[in-house]
């Protein structure tokens, strides 16, 4: 219980108190309270335990740094795991859990495995874990369940959010006294500016700090920027919004969290927009991070920060701890002990690892009486559950090693500074690379590839007043590069740069070896220490992507934004290697975590995809059918009766088209309409067979294949005129064949004279199946003789239908005599309706995709996308007789290539299975021998299967390896439950005569049908629909 | 996310387009007289330089056109865009 609220200072409202709870303890805080400030107030030293030693850990930081306080907030479905408590601002009844530790961080039985940790090297888990391999699974439940650092809702994301598509001229990204500068420098251009700030409050690390700009507090200067930019209209202010990643082209994203920082009850509207912005110039702003030092026991409670110190006690009014001691290698120590004398914290003395210090800072602190250790360091901190003191030891000349310990100070707070890292992260992800400047013992924003400018601390200026000169000439610069003039403006008056250099010291001398000594925490979050770097250099990962992945160095939420550059230090020292040398890991996207929500944003549920309906759609829903998705159609699969099952009712649909007639929606089908006197050779060029001798008004399959020989798709096309047709695609398949016919004619093919226009959703198409099919037809059809001698199979004519122009074709997938009717899709419940109504007495059945299936299954009638895969070329799949020898047409020469002429390829057959009753499952492979030894080769597999009540058993089609030469052998289908089906390999054709290419068969059938005279003179009693 | 100037409807965001791979690629105009290997090459080989390299793209959630993009691999940068049938620009230009 070290922290304290100040009796006064800091930017809260005292008279608005929030109650919250943290790991179910009520609390209290004020408004302008971050949750950790209000934490540090309450007395809470232990925020979390440790990732991997489970050691008690404290707040370290104020900002987006934080790697210890990442909390559990809220509960049910808007609770929200990884939250940094440093960003979240307190309201009204927040609850706040810690995610480690069991049962809690405070108190966590399993920080045993600190007292363990000899044992748990770096790479452990992978030295250990990983043999035998089949271990590994019995293992990682136990390892997962003590890691992660939350948990995801247990609930669906009842919250709405949105998403944002934006342009500007300049993004200014961070509003601190550069962002500020630069937005305001831009905005005067009346460029079109976004500023965007992650903060609740624009001011940045401004409001830390005290200040003075123009000669009053700095506050001031920020309240009148921000109403000054305000009240430019081309200007957008965005704070609470992170900018969090950066992409080609000036392509960013920023998250703007919009309601999470208001009592649930206030919470309205969308919680979080999802920016997608494109910019002409980018001005990173986004200052730096101060390091910590890398000292043993550097992780106590009650190590934090410098400028993190500051920010609590100068702008939140808390003091988090009672006496303090500052240990940095720079001045900003000595400006955060001023900050803590002046607001009453004792100090007890600063130790700055500089033996000569001077300057205005070291000055200061003295003349404020402060003790100044100077030449030394802090080797290690004590106190377990809270820094209880520290212990001095005076550096060597050389500042390499201890020479003797010196005082041991008691405090409860150590206010540690080791410099400050720009925050490059955004300039890293925009494809620069950062630059160590030797100088500044940081990395830089390198020379820029995108139109992007760095200002003020995130390259490296620290001083109020060169941050406000840089931003002003980034803003100015920006502006320019969008033709945009700024007007000339006096720049504040600022504290300028006053501060001596700074010594480095990425790793502090210990009273022993570093592989002896206490542990010196370099990635708090990650458990990563200065023993475990130099093992990683021991077995010789030297590489600093490689020791960043065997330490877990920069892992997770963090992404290496407090230890990664101490991390390097210790590398380079270690490998004797200039930093600049081992360079930066890859700083990636997202800078902090972002929402799965904000991503996904309306795109949920049923605004996922696009759903399609065909003008048919309500009527089948009345009938309560039961859909399938095609592609992003919903095409009714069947419509069961009352106590019907699946197949019950597929098998009644099937047997009324076939002894009746059937009614199928059948608008989904791809329709491309082709224009042109040149359509006919493109109608050459991408299907297999001769087109040039179709007459008008009449129909031709089609096989279209890929350059490679492979079938892509089939359908019917019609020849409406001299030089019109109306081609028909595959559901699935209508968009890739429109795109797949354009390219050819824009880019290889410009000289044809072909216009093609998608006219799927234009047409809505009733098919009519079955002996009745011309009797019904000629009932809603008129204008039209639908005699076989007027209109032979294959043949489509213009006519009038339930009142409206339409088209009717005779053509057939189901083999029995059958037309289709086309009609504007206007009309289409009209024609429906005109159909079911004409229907009644032959019996009329709607029936649905399943039956359809059946049906052209039993004639062995091939869809392309289930009987094939990309990998099946015509002949494979029997219809060799389709491929024209007299002509090119894409796909015909690979068809020549040997590979492709094997007589054992893989190819289209039927399976009857030796048990009648059993159905294969799709998809199931097929073996010679299912006793012989593993792995069993595999010979193929079925493609469609099917109770087919027509035939009276099961069937099924497959491909199978030589399967034409293999009629009448066996095969087996060993199944995941352990049983194994035998099936005899036959013809794909299980209802009439076997063997004739398939391509015959489409008029075969429909000629049979009418020849057979299979026509029952009443409809069949069980065949009429209720 | 990449911007292209797409020549009939101007800048717009890659998401809108397709990209279709290496430009200037032609089909062999008689298939036949190419042997086995020079057909797979046609079909299954293409340069990926590392550098500039000319591609075709097509603006399939606009005005459907397919043009070519002169464009480097290694930067993005976008080199030229140029109408099909354009011969492919000097990349030293």
């Amino acid at each position: 219980m070290s922290g304290y609220r100040l009796a006064s200072g800091g930017r809260i409202d005292r008279d608005r108190r929030l109650e919250f709870t943290f790991n179910g303890r009520p609390m209290a805080g004020y408004a302008g309270d971050t949750l950790a400030s209000a934490l540090i107030a309450n007395g809470v030293d232990i925020v979390a335990r440790s990732f991997k030693y489970r050691r008690p850990r404290g707040i370290v930081a104020a900002g987006a740094e934080e790697p210890n306080a990442i909390l559990q907030l809220g509960c049910g479905a808007r609770t929200r795991p990884v939250q940094r408590a440093t960003q979240t601002e307190l309201h009204y009844g927040l609850s706040a859990r810690t995610v480690n530790g069991w049962p809690s961080a405070e108190t966590d039985l399993t920080a045993v495995l600190d007292r363990a940790s000899r044992l748990l090297p770096a790479g452990f888990y992978y030295k250990t874990f990983k043999w035998p391999a089949a271990g590994w699974k019995h293992y990682e439940h136990v390892i997962r369940a003590g890691a992660g650092l939350g948990y995801a809702p247990d609930d669906a994301d009842g919250d709405r959010y949105d998403r944002v598509n934006a342009h500007c001229d300049v993004l200014v990204v961070g509003a601190g006294p550069a962002g500020l500068s630069a937005a305001l420098a831009a905005g005067h251009s009346g460029a079109r500016v976004i500023l965007a700030d992650e903060g609740s409050e624009f001011g940045g690390s401004l409001l830390s700090a005290a200040e003075h700009i123009d000669g009053a507090p700095s506050t001031h200067w920020i309240a009148r920027a921000r109403a000054e930019l305000a009240a430019m209209p081309e200007v957008t202010l965005l704070p609470r919004a992170t900018v969090f990643g950066y992409y080609d082209h000036n392509f960013l994203t920023l998250v703007e969290r919009l309601t999470d920082h208001l009592p649930a009850t206030d919470a309205v509207g969308p919680r979080e927009r999802l920016w997608r912005l494109r910019t002409k110039q980018v001005v990173i702003a986004t200052g730096a991070i101060e390091r910590p030092l890398v000292f043993g026991n550097n992780d106590r409670p009650g190590v934090m920060l410098a400028s993190a110190v500051s920010s609590y006690v100068n702008r939140y009014g808390v003091a988090p701890g009672r006496r303090a001691v500052v240990f940095a290698n720079n001045d900003n120590g000595y400006r955060s002990a001023l900050d803590m004398q002046r607001a009453g914290i004792d100090v007890a003395g600063v130790v700055d690892v500089r033996a000569d210090p001077s300057g205005a800072w070291h000055e200061a602190a003295r003349a404020a009486g402060l003790r100044v250790f100077a030449g030394h360091v802090v080797p290690d901190a004590r106190g377990r559950r809270r820094l209880a003191s520290v212990r001095t030891a005076r550096l060597s000349a050389d500042a390499g090693r201890i020479e003797d310990e010196g005082p041991r100070l008691d405090c409860d707070l150590l206010a540690v500074s080791g410099g400050w890292s720009p925050v490059v992260h955004l300039q890293s992800q925009s494809g620069a690379r950062p630059r160590f400047d030797t100088d500044r013992a940081c990395f830089v924003p390198g020379d820029p590839v995108q139109a992007e400018r760095s200002a003020g601390a995130a390259r490296g200026t620290w001083d109020t007043a060169g941050c406000l000169l840089e931003g002003n000439e980034a803003g100015v610069a920006a502006a320019s590069a969008c033709g945009f003039e700024a007007p000339a403006t006096a720049l504040p008056s600022a504290a300028a740069a006053d501060e001596q250099p700074l010594l480095p010291c990425w790793l502090v001398p210990g009273f022993k070896p570093v592989s002896r000594g206490p542990k010196q925490f370099v990635d708090y979050q990650n458990d990563t220490t200065a023993a475990d770097l130099h093992l990683a250099i021991r077995e010789n990962y030297t590489a600093i992507e490689h020791v960043k992945r065997y330490t877990a160095l920069g892992f997770g939420t963090d992404q290496g934004k407090l230890g990664n550059i101490n991390g390097m230090g210790i590398v380079a020292e270690k490998l004797g290697r200039p930093l600049a040398e081992v360079g930066t890991t890859t700083f990636r996207p997202a800078y902090t975590p972002v929402t799965f929500g904000a991503i996904a944003g309306r795109d949920v549920g049923a605004l996922l995809d696009a759903t399609r309906h065909t003008p048919m759609h309500a009527w089948h829903v009345a009938r309560g059918a039961v859909f399938e998705n095609v592609g992003q159609w919903k095409r009714a699969r069947y419509y069961p009766r009352p106590g019907e099952t699946m197949q019950q009712a597929v098998d009644r649909e099937c047997l009324a088209t076939h002894h009746a007639v059937g009614v199928l929606d059948y608008s989904t089908l791809g329709k491309i309409d082709i224009h042109g006197p040149d359509a006919v050779t493109l109608l050459e060029r991408v299907y297999t067979n001769n087109w040039r001798k179709l007459a008008v008004g009449r129909c031709r399959y089609g096989l279209m294949l890929g350059e490679d020989g492979m079938v892509m798709d089939d359908g019917v096309t019609a020849r409406l005129a001299e030089h019109h047709y109306l081609m028909t695609t595959t559901t699935g398949g209508a968009a890739t064949v429109l795109a797949w016919l354009e390219r050819w004619l824009q880019t290889e093919w410009t000289d044809l004279e072909v216009h093609l226009t998608s006219v799927t959703d234009h047409w809505a198409t009733v098919s009519v199946a079955g002996p009745y099919s011309r009797d019904l037809v000629g009932e809603v059809c008129a204008d039209v003789d639908l005699s076989a001698e007027a209109m032979p199979f294959m043949s489509i004519r213009e006519c009038t239908a339930a009142g409206v122009a339409a088209r009717v074709a005779r053509v057939s997938f189901t083999g029995e005599l059958s037309f289709e009717i086309s009609v504007p899709a206007a009309h289409g419940r009209r024609l429906w309706e005109a159909v079911m109504a004409a229907g009644e007495r032959y019996g009329a059945t709607p029936y649905g995709t399943e039956a359809m299936h059946v049906l052209r299954a039993e004639k062995g009638f091939v869809i392309v996308g289930q009987d094939t895969d990309g990998s099946v070329t015509p002949d494979d799949l029997g219809m060799a007789g389709l491929v024209s020898a007299k002509k090119d047409f894409i796909g015909r020469r690979s068809l020549a290539r040997p590979h492709l002429q094997r007589r054992d390829r893989r190819q289209l057959v039927g399976l009857l299975t030796d048990e009648p009753a059993a159905v294969l499952p799709e998809g199931a492979q097929l073996v010679d021998d299912p006793d012989g030894p593993l792995p069993l080769p595999m010979v193929g597999w079925v493609t469609s299967s099917y109770a087919s009540a027509r035939v009276g058993r099961s069937i099924a089609l497959a491909l199978v390896d030589g399967g034409r030469d293999r009629i009448g052998q066996r095969v087996f289908a060993p199944l995941a439950d352990g049983r194994v089906l035998s099936a005899r390999i036959t013809d794909p054709v299980f209802l009439d005569a076997p063997g004739r290419p398939p391509h015959d068969r489409t008029d075969r059938t429909d000629r049979n049908a009418e020849r057979s005279g299979h026509r029952p003179e009443r409809p069949p009693a069980g065949a009429v629909d209720a | 996310m990449l911007q292209l100037e797409c020549p009939w409807c101007g800048p717009r965001d890659e998401e809108e387009f397709t990209y279709g791979g290496e430009a200037h690629i032609t089909r062999p105009p008689e298939p036949d007289a190419v042997s086995d290997a020079a057909w797979g090459d046609y079909l299954f080989f293409h340069t990926n330089t590392r550098g500039l390299q000319s591609e075709q793209w097509c603006h399939s959630h606009g005005c459907r056109r397919w043009f070519n993009v002169a464009r480097d691999t290694v930067t993005y940068r976008i080199h030229r865009v140029y109408r099909m049938g354009e011969p492919r620009p000097g990349f030293d230009a």
